[in-house]
């Protein structure tokens, strides 16, 4: 097993995939984190498909597809925040269409182009093993800048996750905040992509997240062991995937899903240990 | 800041002039004026819907008068809002939101501090003192969503008192707290008024009535005379149709204006 484990860290591309694996689980964390605690899993899902009609972008101006989509779910992510906070009522119904639209844009986009498309599909399910050294150059670029933002604007992000009126009338500008945020979730989603496809991003982006919050209360300890169990998550689902040859985006988020469900079962004996320990839990 | 008996010579906290408020176009306030005087109590009563959240949403600025002025320390809202402690309704909270007291209160200096500065350790004395004052300090550390109903609304005060407030604004602070909780919120609502302003709106007429020093009754129009009683003809105009409360004495002055004076000094 050690020796086959060895064995598989030869390669060159799972040197790759496990330094993506790493880096995409410190953005899925924090970000997971303020996803699920703020309850806007549909929007980054929402903003994960628009990001669909960027990749078609990318192919058709000929450019590479990981920059169309960066830029497109930014925009797709701004148009967003904007509409769920200037119309309140339906803004689901607007995410939904704008899901959709740029799904369809993307496929048009990728028809009008003539040529070669055949990782097409990476994008939808993810390629970990095929993750070019630029693109894990990328990959840390977005996390050095998502923990920078994280740590510079941390009160705010918090003030305006708990409790938007209250940091309204104390002058943080909260719709600045709230698109800053959506931009985040916007790169973290262009990231997550590459491993696991868009389809499977939301699981990805909410899973760790949802798991850690049975388990510790407050944000930074939540993204701290988000980061931790994603990463864990996908060591696993990567050597498994190697072993039993599966694809590995899917395996990652089984692996993922098994653990979710697992802390589902284990709920009732956390919460009897947490009303054992009290106030010391913090 | 001066005090007077008759009271005129008092600070102008807040004042509305002649505002008109609401959404698309169709007022939910209509003439609606009120002055708001330094150690002012005023419990603002009356029917859901009669526009006491849209009365609260002018004064922080979140909706804009159609028509009107609204000045708080006489400034403009913007500016002016910095100078109220805003103290939400209980049931708005995510119960599962991972926080602590402390760092629930701790936002009450979020308009002390500008983007990127951190928190100081002033900052902290003032919430620590804050906490203090509603008896939730030991409590700091617990998360916030095992706190039961009436010590929330603590914090929340709390995190408002943070903010080093001229006024307290409170909308329906008691609506989901049973009554002996709310009448020990109301009496550390009481205690604060030595030193703060407070302005708070219920549909619990009741309860109300016999803990603030003034009351007001509002349904799109505000009737309010500065008084601490209720009179048929408010209630009639506030809600358009007699009312039963008054046969059980809503009309009583439990808080004469010349107690407050002697304790006071």
């Amino acid at each position: 097993m050690i020796d086959a484990v060895v064995e598989g860290l030869r390669f060159g591309f799972m040197r790759h995939a496990l330094a993506a694996g790493l880096l995409v689980s410190i953005a899925c964390g924090i970000i997971g984190t303020f996803v699920v605690v703020k309850r806007i899993v549909f929007v980054s899902g929402g903003i994960a498909h628009a990001a669909y009609g960027g990749i078609g972008l990318g192919y058709f101006l000929g450019v590479n597809p990981v920059l169309g989509a960066i830029g497109f779910s930014l925009a797709a992510a701004v148009a967003m925040g904007l509409v769920q906070r200037r119309t309140r009522e339906r803004a689901d119904t607007l995410i939904g269409v704008m899901w959709a639209i740029g799904m369809a844009l993307g496929i048009i986009l990728v028809d009008l182009t003539e040529g070669y498309k055949a990782d097409l599909m990476s994008y939808l399910f993810g390629s970990i093993l095929a993750v070019p050294a630029t693109d894990l150059l990328i990959m840390l670029l977005l996390d050095v800048v998502i923990i920078s933002v994280v740590v510079l604007f941390y009160k705010e992000l918090l003030a305006v996750s708990f409790d938007e009126v209250f940091a309204t009338v104390e002058n943080v500008p909260v719709t600045a905040i709230y698109l800053l945020l959506m931009a985040m979730i916007a790169l973290t989603v262009v990231m997550v992509m590459r491993v696991v496809g868009l389809i499977l991003v939301i699981a990805l982006l909410t899973m760790p997240a949802a798991i850690s919050a049975r388990f510790v209360r407050g944000m930074r300890k939540m993204m701290v062991l988000s980061s931790v169990l994603g990463a864990a998550f996908m060591i696993t689902g990567l050597w498994l995937s190697y072993f039993l040859d599966l694809t590995s985006g899917a395996t990652i988020i089984l692996v993922s899903g098994a653990a979710y469900l697992l802390s589902i079962a284990l709920q009732p004996l956390i919460s009897r240990r947490r009303m054992a320990g009290g106030a010391a839990e913090g | 800041m001066e005090r007077t008996k008759d009271g005129d010579e008092r600070r102008e906290v807040i004042s509305l002039r002649h505002v008109w408020a609401g959404y698309d176009h169709q007022a939910v306030l209509e003439d609606v004026n009120l002055t708001v005087k330094a150690l002012d109590f005023i419990g603002i009563v009356g029917p859901n819907g009669g526009g006491k959240t849209t009365l609260f949403k002018v004064l922080l600025g979140l909706i804009s008068p159609i028509r009107g002025e609204v000045r708080i320390m006489g400034e403009p809202v913007e500016k002016g809002r910095r100078h109220i402690g805003y103290v939400p309704q209980l049931m708005t909270f995510d119960s599962d939101f991972p926080i602590r007291v402390w760092d629930v209160a701790l936002m009450g200096r979020l308009g002390s501090r500008g983007l990127v500065q951190r928190y100081t350790a002033e900052d902290e004395e003032v919430v620590a003192d804050a906490l203090r004052r509603v008896d939730m300090l030991d409590q700091r550390e617990r998360p916030f969503g095992d706190l039961s109903g009436g010590q929330r609304q603590r914090v929340y005060v709390a995190r408002a008192l943070a903010t080093e407030p001229s006024v307290l604004l409170l909308d329906e602070p008691l609506a989901s707290v049973d009554p002996r909780v709310s009448s020990s919120i109301y009496e550390l609502l009481k205690r604060l008024n030595q030193s703060v302003t407070i302005l708070m709106a219920s549909h619990d007429m009741g309860a109300i009535s016999s803990h603030v020093k003034t009351v007001g009754c509002m349904n799109r129009r505000l009737f309010y005379h500065e008084d601490d009683t209720i009179t048929p003809e408010m209630l009639e105009l506030a809600y358009q149709c007699p009312i039963d409360l008054i046969a059980h004495g809503v009309p009583h002055r439990v808080f004469p204006e010349h107690v407050v004076e002697e304790r006071e000094r």
